[in-house]
């Protein structure tokens, strides 16, 4: 067999404060655009393959608001949900999971205790346990590892830290740019490559897109296995079938 | 018309996904681990994710292996999903050798690594049924064209060992593994049909009524 094909995931991602879907810009400055319901609804029309909904208060205060959120759409959309903030615990992925989740993200507490991988991943499999980084890039050429929404610094090095989570039991990594995030200037294609190089679990590639050539880059330059969209979706700049046809190519199929 | 659909609960993985789809299709799902229900339903799920050791074991530990024998013995619909078809068959591979059901011949193996890293291991994602070594009229992919996409997560395959159990095959990691496959009432597919849109619900309906 010659070239393999990959088929890549298009993915719109939900940022939840409270009952309400927001934008922001650097994952700052946000802006309310209304219950995430009807999007989410349009999106599964138009042929969405996954859903990803981040409670991005929630780590702030330490619980998670999206149990509601996630129990209607799990009733009305059946394509997978990935679901996270500010989840703590092994009981907090249950809780998710209950909740209609099939994926469940981590950030902040995967840090401060990467044991939650392991875990997590020996209770429900590690096809549900994603590790979100969010990256962002520093001036000796690297990327930092964020948590709370870009807001605090780890001192960890985000490429080396996917490889850690893998080993440990991540089955999927939500890779965040954060200095690209809500720009609309394109994914960070580097922070992309050096990720995907390295782990051989899928990587999602998150923040910047904002024009159709982008989505493609992430996937030839960045190889990148899937792509999130939430500006460009969010404001009806595009459609989920705009970005699959931007993204079909040679070696590169979509679900039609 | 009430249709009732006895999923097993073994410990392994979301039940919840396969219920709600359940219910949207109007049909009732009692998730149980009660041995004399499994024995005495009229319509069976085996879901399931994770290891194919950890779920016989499971399996075992609730004593629910000899009722799902006698259960597929009677001929009734077994629908096997994902960890729960790979269980269907004889053995698997996975971490050392482990026996399965047994219900139908044919082993589970796990996908070769990548030169190159050109596919992923897990294989993750949206992948296309093609048609395998036998027709799909009267299984529960009557009424899906070839091509149809599903989702996929899993890092193991099933190869029946006779051709004529392959409803369906999908390619992967340069080989074709069986996607869906039937065994008189014994159905099994790889993929997530409670996440695979309105294909897979398309799927699951006919599952539920075609019988």
């Amino acid at each position: 067999m010659s070239a393999v094909a990959r088929t890549i995931r298009v993915i719109p991602r939900f940022d939840i404060k409270g009952p309400n879907l927001v934008k922001g810009v650097r994952l700052e400055g946000l802006r309310k655009l209304g219950p995430p319901g009807p999007f989410a609804a349009k999106y599964y029309a138009q042929g969405a393959d996954e859903l990803i909904y981040i409670d991005i208060v929630a780590s702030l205060y330490g619980r998670n608001n999206l149990t509601e959120i996630v129990e209607q759409t799990a009733g009305e959309i059946f394509v997978p949900l990935t679901v996270g903030g500010g989840v703590r615990s092994v009981d907090d992925f249950k809780t998710l999971l209950r909740s209609g989740a099939d994926k469940v993200a981590v950030n902040t507490a995967a840090i401060r205790d990467p044991k939650i991988l392991t875990d997590a991943a020996r209770a429900f499999g590690a096809q549900c346990v994603v590790l979100s980084i969010e990256a962002m890039k520093q001036p000796d050429g690297r990327w930092e590892a964020f948590t709370d929404n870009g807001r605090e610094r780890t001192g960890v090095d985000a490429v080396d830290w996917a490889r850690r989570a893998e080993s440990l039991g991540a089955g999927e990594i939500l890779l965040t740019s954060v200095d690209r995030e809500g720009t609309k200037k394109g994914y960070d294609l580097e922070l992309i490559r050096a990720v995907s190089d390295l782990v051989s679990i899928p990587v999602i590639a998150s923040g910047g897109a904002g024009a159709p050539g982008h989505f493609r880059a992430a996937i030839e330059t960045g190889r990148a296995d899937a792509v999130a969209a939430a500006h460009v979706l969010h404001y009806g700049e595009m459609t989920i079938a705009g970005i699959k046809s931007a993204l079909v190519g040679p070696g590169v199929e979509v679900r039609a | 018309m009430s249709l009732s659909v006895a999923v097993v609960d073994y410990g392994r993985g979301n039940l919840f996904s396969i219920s709600r789809a359940l219910a949207h299709l109007g049909a009732e799902a009692r998730v149980t681990a009660d041995p004399a229900e499994i024995a005495s339903a009229g319509r069976l799920i085996l879901p399931g994710v994770g290891a194919f050791g950890d779920g016989m074991e499971n399996l075992r530990e609730r004593g629910l292996v000899e009722p799902l024998k006698a259960y597929a013995a009677t001929g009734r619909p077994l629908l096997g999903i994902c960890l729960g078809m790979q269980l269907l068959m004889d053995e698997s591979e996975e971490f050392g050798r482990h026996a399965g059901l047994g219900l139908v011949p044919g082993r589970v193996r796990r996908f070769p690594d990548s030169p190159e890293r050109r596919w992923r291991v897990p294989h993750v994602g949206w992948s296309a049924l093609e048609t395998g070594g036998a027709g799909w009229r009267g299984s529960a992919l009557e009424g899906l064209k070839a091509g149809e996409r599903m989702y996929f997560v899993h890092s193991y395959f099933v190869e029946t060992a006779k051709p004529e159990h392959r409803l369906a095959v999908t390619p992967y990691a340069g080989l074709e593994f069986c996607s869906v496959l039937r065994a008189g009432s014994v159905e099994g597919c790889q993929f997530h049909p409670e996440k695979s849109g309105e294909s897979g619900l398309c799927l699951l309906k006919t599952w539920l009524t075609k019988h």
